[in-house]
């Protein structure tokens, strides 16, 4: 727990450079005997976009929902740009928010909508009618100024609510599944030109999502939350690449996962032994560990290659069979079971097999991987 | 003759029976919906427009000492048919100064406890609508419980409490507020509270209808936008609650206007109400013809403005739809 803590705090420290702009400390919330979020301490740095991922029920909404105020920590503290906003009422934070199915007011129009918050602020009409046009034209919708929201798209409705939550200038805006309503298709399509719209008015971002690829593709850094807790914090692809722990591992991307206890632990290398693999696995780095300590392998599919020959070394290697083939056209999904019992999944490009045949179902191959593919979890 | 065959054993082919039947079913699919929505029309036609029509005819009527007390609009002697239309009730009405009295002595009672009603009937509504949900129905059931009791016995019970030896002036005295009874009885205040009580569920259950849908969410953005408790009730949830303000508003008002039984009870005898009018030109004057009339003038009174609204409102629905 407490290395797991200090590497949290290391990595928002690193990205935030000296001085934090948001300040998570040590936020409790409990329904009841219920603890939702559970200590979590979280630096973010301005202007960046920063993505709270989990799957529901991990206490991700509910870290948003104390950030704009619709719920008080039951410890802890929030400060934002040096002011303590822990206990302040939603309607006097400096944020504004993107609700996860607009929120749009029905009876309003689009232009009304986008000025409710700046009519709050007691603003000058002409200021805020030029506001208006500027946030209209921002999302594109300089158009449909006097639509009400049941007459626009899915797609249309999201950037007004976009375009609402910004009119503010506010000083952290949230986004809470911003993506989440609308179809597949528009998602990937909608993910960078939201980005691309946040980055152009340079505002600090804090997104939920249960979606890691929606996550990956916005976000400069993931927090990865599970039962309350921040697992990880880091960039996506460290996330990927170098997961600190099981639920990460499989939580983000594909993996295969072995369990295993270290043989050998040299400064410069490691082996692990794993009942469900035939002969050790040679790690090309050492570990914080001990001799014989229990630790986890995740071996991402990409890393695993597959052949007909019997790859040379003595470790990072097996022979199996082929036991199902998913074809995705540019690469295919060897499912090879191996004499364990264990299923190994391999990604193979279809560019691998231009000098041969893939192999058919029920043939004998071999999976291999390279030194350092494997990433050793302690946790 | 071949064909003719085929058919034949077509038509003995189970199959070719089963297509038969659903081909059958569809011809009849659409007029069973028509049989459906003829029903409530049927209803309407035969319980609301029919009798209105027979209202109408005899208000234009001449009163008669018959059986019923009123002449025929078509007579015909001989070869030649007569058709009278007596306009007579209708310049009666609008030139004596009484009906007009009445008239905007019911329609000022009913707004006002329309009024009162609303400002009552919000809150409940509302904080009912926002109850966690396994508390609603009790809450519901509270404002409905009334009902399971006669409305006669609800409004005597009233008089029970206004009467000069009642709850009201008992509890007064015994605190020494007033040294003699208050004549709460028959007076307009009673008439206005009674009339406030029995229609009070009629306000509360369309507003609890409509503000139960009301989207939680939609406050918590106006909260988000900078928006304070008091100001998101005046620009999101009563602004949202419109229809249902307007429902609950025309289902006190319209039956209030005419009213009968509450004034007659609680009210005094000097203030006229139409409910009281029609009454006494029905079963005291015998006047059916007048009756009739009063009863006209009345419906247009209430018809005339909801159409006109709506009217109004179907344009800004056009208008909203074709930007």
């Amino acid at each position: 727990m407490n290395m797991l803590e200090s590497s949290v705090n290391q990595a928002a420290g690193a990205a935030a450079g000296a001085k934090p702009y948001l300040q998570i400390v040590d936020v409790v919330k409990k329904f009841g005997d219920n603890t939702v979020v559970d200590h979590i301490n979280l630096n973010i740095a301005r202007n960046e976009i920063f993505a709270l991922l989990g799957s529901s029920g991990c206490g991700k909404s509910t870290l948003l929902r104390m950030l704009a105020g619709m719920e008080t920590p039951s410890s802890g503290r929030i400060i934002l740009d040096g002011e303590d906003i822990t206990h302040l009422a939603p309607y006097e934070r400096p944020i504004n928010m993107m609700f996860q199915s607009y929120a749009l007011f029905p009876h309003m129009s689009v232009a009304q909508n986008i000025a409710f918050g700046l009519k709050q602020d007691g603003l000058p009409r002409g200021e805020i009618a030029e506001r208006v046009e500027r946030m209209l034209e921002l999302v594109q919708m300089k158009k449909y100024a006097s639509r009400k929201p049941f007459q626009l798209s899915g797609g249309q409705q999201q950037r007004v609510a976009l375009a609402r939550s910004l009119a503010k200038r506010p000083k952290l805006l949230l986004l809470d599944e911003p993506l989440g309503a609308l179809d597949k298709k528009l998602r990937q399509q909608t993910q960078l030109e939201l980005v691309n719209m946040i980055e152009q008015v340079g505002v600090t971002c804090i997104m939920v999502t249960h979606d890691q690829e929606e996550a990956m593709t916005m976000a400069g850094r993931i927090g990865i939350m599970s039962d309350g807790q921040l697992l990880q914090v880091a960039s996506p692809g460290e996330i990927y690449e170098r997961p600190n722990c099981r639920f990460t591992a499989e939580f983000i991307g594909e993996t295969n996962l072995f369990g295993g206890h270290v043989v050998e632990d040299e400064p410069d290398y490691v082996r692990i032994q794993s009942a469900e693999l035939p002969r050790p696995v040679h790690i090309g780095h050492g570990i914080t560990g001990t001799l014989g300590m229990p630790v986890w392998l995740s071996l991402r599919p990409e890393r695993v290659g597959v052949s007909r020959q019997q790859p040379v070394g003595d470790g990072n290697w097996a022979a199996g069979t082929v036991h199902d083939i998913a074809y995705l056209g540019g690469f295919s999904i060897f499912h090879v079971r191996l004499p364990t019992g264990k299923v190994v999944k391999a990604s193979v490009p279809a560019t691998r097999w231009r000098e041969e045949a893939a192999p058919t179902w029920d043939e004998p191959v071999f999976v291999s991987w390279a030194d350092n593919d494997a990433v050793v979890l302690t946790q | 003759m071949m064909s003719r065959l085929l058919s034949l054993r077509d038509s003995r082919d189970p199959a070719g029976r089963a297509a038969r039947r659903a081909a059958w079913w569809q011809r009849l699919a659409p007029r069973g919906r028509t049989l459906v929505t003829a029903i409530p029309y049927g209803w309407l036609l035969l319980f609301f427009l029919v009798p209105f029509l027979f209202v109408l005819q005899i208000s234009f009527s001449e009163v008669e000492i018959a059986s019923p007390p009123y002449r025929a609009l078509v007579e015909r002697s001989e070869d030649v048919l007569n058709i009278a239309l007596n306009l007579g009730n209708y310049t009666y009405i609008f030139g004596d100064p009484l009906y007009f009295d009445a008239y905007l002595g019911s329609l000022e009672t009913a707004a006002v406890t329309t009024a009162i009603c609303l400002l009552i009937g919000y809150p409940i509504a509302y904080t009912i609508a926002r109850a966690p949900e396994a508390r609603r129905n009790t809450l519901l059931m509270l404002v409905m419980l009334p009902f399971w009791t006669s409305f006669l016995v609800r409004v005597y019970a009233w008089m029970g409490i206004l009467d000069s030896n009642g709850l009201v002036n008992q509890a007064l005295l015994a605190l020494g507020l007033v040294d003699a009874p208050l004549q709460l009885m028959h007076t307009q205040l009673s008439v206005q509270i009674v009339m406030v009580y029995a229609y009070l569920p009629f306000m509360i259950l369309p507003l609890f209808s409509n503000l139960v849908k009301l989207d939680g969410r939609l406050l918590e953005a106006a909260a988000d936008l900078g928006c304070r408790p008091w100001k998101t009730f005046l620009t999101v949830t009563l602004p949202l609650s419109k229809n249902g303000v307007v429902a609950g508003s025309m289902l006190v008002f319209i039956p209030a206007v005419g009213e009968f039984v509450i004034p007659e009870l609680v009210g005094t005898p000097e203030s006229l109400m139409i409910g009281k009018v029609l009454w006494m030109e029905f079963f005291d004057n015998n006047n059916w013809p007048m009756a009739a009339s009063v009863t006209i003038v009345m419906l247009a009174l209430l018809i005339l403005p909801i159409v006109y609204l709506h009217k109004r409102e179907e344009k800004a629905l056009a208008r909203a739809a074709r930007r």
